[in-house]
């Protein structure tokens, strides 16, 4: 058994190794050796705990037999599964950290001897606010990232669900949990807290439940930035200074990363969080929808212009992610790289289905990473360049975001696509992207047409190089 | 008059938030992904609450529903550990430079 201060002071640096770790990412050489700080910071905060309670009878046995299934289960995630589906992942950890803090807290306020709480019925007022709190915030972030997790796997359709009164009956449960707060603190009765916990994941469900499928990097975001907050209360309850440093650093990393993926949207976020965005049955955009003549084109054609470039830039986006197609296009890539053709990406920020989506897709297809750019970076090259091939990607190269204001996402930075040369745009039809508008970018007289899967298409343009 | 510890609890949270602040916006864009994956990997320090829980029970009642609730916040939050730092460490190790030859 250790003393309090000797293991809050290792708690305080398992904090600032998880520092380190964040820090570490920012840029790919340090970034290893950032993750195996968080790994040590991980290791520290365990083994004191152990030290701390000093209770090695049988239970203790029963904790390492918790810890190795759970770590086995992670383990083998981890490692079976597909980069494609790092979006579902991320969002199926977000749920476990909420349901671990709902736990926590729930064993924290049937037992609070064992956290120096109090008794039961006679908790701690401040410890009784943070847990409820953290419990809370812990079983929003739950039931909204199972949400998020069946819209991202596809289970539950990606489209927003709406329905009449919707914002109003969030108002009231959102009240509600603030006054069943407030009542749970004045009588300490158990009831209250069931019921508290029974809203929290009630309204997690409808929270997220009207928002669309590609808003969904703000909504991992968001619910990442939730389980921060989620730790950070029960970090409080606990008196554990790795808790609440880690909770607000994860919170706080959430946070901007929603500004970031608005931001990329041009959309404020409460406009993301009321939802329905895309379900629009705006009349005006239909009618102005017209029968224009649009060129296409076969791989053949697509590889003549490309053999004659002096420079390609690659414009991925969620589709490339859909079809799986990252290796095909790596391929196509070395082909043109051996014919002295020099090739860059071009990233947008909201690209994918969660921040860096597609960044991770190409290195895993071992695309270097200083050929990868960011829309501030490459944007002013695409005048220059010879061919843009734009592949599953569509709203976020839509020349009206700087053209018509009245259009739904006018103001969106996108990419300057059609200054290129010639466009190649690969795609299965004309249907219009999620924002459910026209791209104007398709009728455009310098851009080919490429209707097709999009690592069918590539793999024959391969074939045709 | 002593300053309740909570204040300096509230201090360490308030100034850990700018710290995030300015470390997060540091992160560059292409590591987005594995920001999510390890700050995921991190918020699991939840795991010494629920060991804590998990070792309330003494040597006649290991398990009381207390406890259990720990032994299953331990199983969740280890999965997240041992998931999500694994799966940074996976995505990181991907991340490659443009080689030289030529």
């Amino acid at each position: 058994m250790i003393s309090a201060n000797l293991s809050a002071i290792f708690y305080l640096v398992s904090g600032v190794l998880f520092i380190l770790a964040l820090r570490g990412l920012s840029s790919p050489e340090t970034s290893r050796q950032g993750n195996l700080f968080g790994i040590l910071g991980m290791i520290i905060a365990v083994t004191v705990t152990f030290l701390s309670v000093g209770n090695f009878s049988l239970g203790f046995i029963f904790v390492l037999f918790f810890i190795l299934i759970g770590g086995s289960i992670g383990a083998l995630i981890a490692y079976k599964i597909p980069m494609t589906a790092m979006p579902e992942l991320v969002a199926g950890f977000h749920s476990l950290v909420g349901l671990a803090a709902v736990f926590v807290a729930i064993s924290a306020f049937l037992n609070p001897d064992a956290f120096n709480l109090g008794t039961p019925g006679n908790i701690k007022l401040g410890s009784l606010i943070e847990m409820s709190i953290g419990a809370a915030v812990g079983a929003i972030t739950f039931s909204g990232s199972i949400i998020a997790f069946l819209k991202l796997q596809g289970i539950m359709s990606g489209s927003p669900i709406t329905f009449k009164g919707q914002h109003p009956l969030n108002a009231v449960i959102l009240v509600s949990i603030v006054i069943l707060i407030y009542l749970l603190c004045l009588t300490q009765s158990s009831n209250l807290f069931w019921l508290l916990l029974a809203v929290s994941f009630l309204i997690g469900f409808l929270l997220i439940i009207p928002i669309g499928g590609a808003d969904m990097p703000v909504v991992i975001s968001m619910l990442n930035s939730y389980s921060g907050w989620a730790a950070a209360g029960i970090g409080f309850t606990l008196e554990n200074t790795a808790l609440v440093i880690t909770g607000a650093l994860v919170g706080s990393s959430g946070a901007i990363l929603s500004y970031i993926m608005c931001k990329g949207m041009n959309r404020s976020f409460f406009n993301v969080i009321l939802g329905g965005f895309g379900a629009t049955d705006d009349t005006s955009i239909a009618t102005k929808k017209e029968q224009r003549p649009v060129k296409s084109g076969n791989a053949d054609d697509a590889a003549f212009l490309m053999k004659n470039a002096s420079s390609v830039i690659i414009v991925p986006g969620y589709g490339m992610a859909v079809a799986q197609a990252q290796h095909a296009l790596r391929e196509m890539v070395d082909t043109l790289k051996k014919n002295d053709i020099k090739v860059s990406y071009a990233i947008h920020p909201v690209a994918g289905r969660m921040p860096g989506h597609m960044n991770v897709l190409l290195a895993e297809a071992n695309v270097p990473y200083d050929e990868v750019f960011e829309l501030e970076e490459i944007n002013n090259d695409f005048a220059n360049a010879d061919v843009a091939f734009v592949i599953g990607a569509n709203d976020v190269t839509n020349p009206v975001a700087k053209t018509d204001p009245q259009s739904p996402i006018y103001g969106m930075p996108v990419l300057d696509v059609e200054k290129c040369k010639s466009v190649l745009f690969v795609k299965r039809s004309l249907s219009p992207g999620y924002a459910g508008i026209d791209n104007d970018l398709f009728y455009k007289e310098n851009t080919l047409m490429l209707f097709a899967d999009a690592k069918k298409m590539t793999e024959d343009i391969t074939k045709n190089l | 008059m002593e300053i309740d510890p909570l204040i300096f609890r509230l201090s360490i949270f308030i100034l850990s938030i700018f710290v995030g602040y300015y470390v997060v916006w540091s992160v560059t864009p292409s590591l987005h992904t594995p920001l999510m994956s390890v700050t995921n990997a991190i918020s699991s320090v939840i795991i010494v609450g629920a060991i804590i829980a998990g070792l309330s029970g003494n040597s006649e009642s290991i398990f009381n529903t207390s406890s259990i609730f720990g032994f299953m916040a331990i199983a969740l939050a280890a999965i997240n550990i041992f998931g999500g730092f694994l799966v940074t460490q996976r995505m990181l190790a991907m991340y490659k430079k443009k080689k030289k030859n030529k």
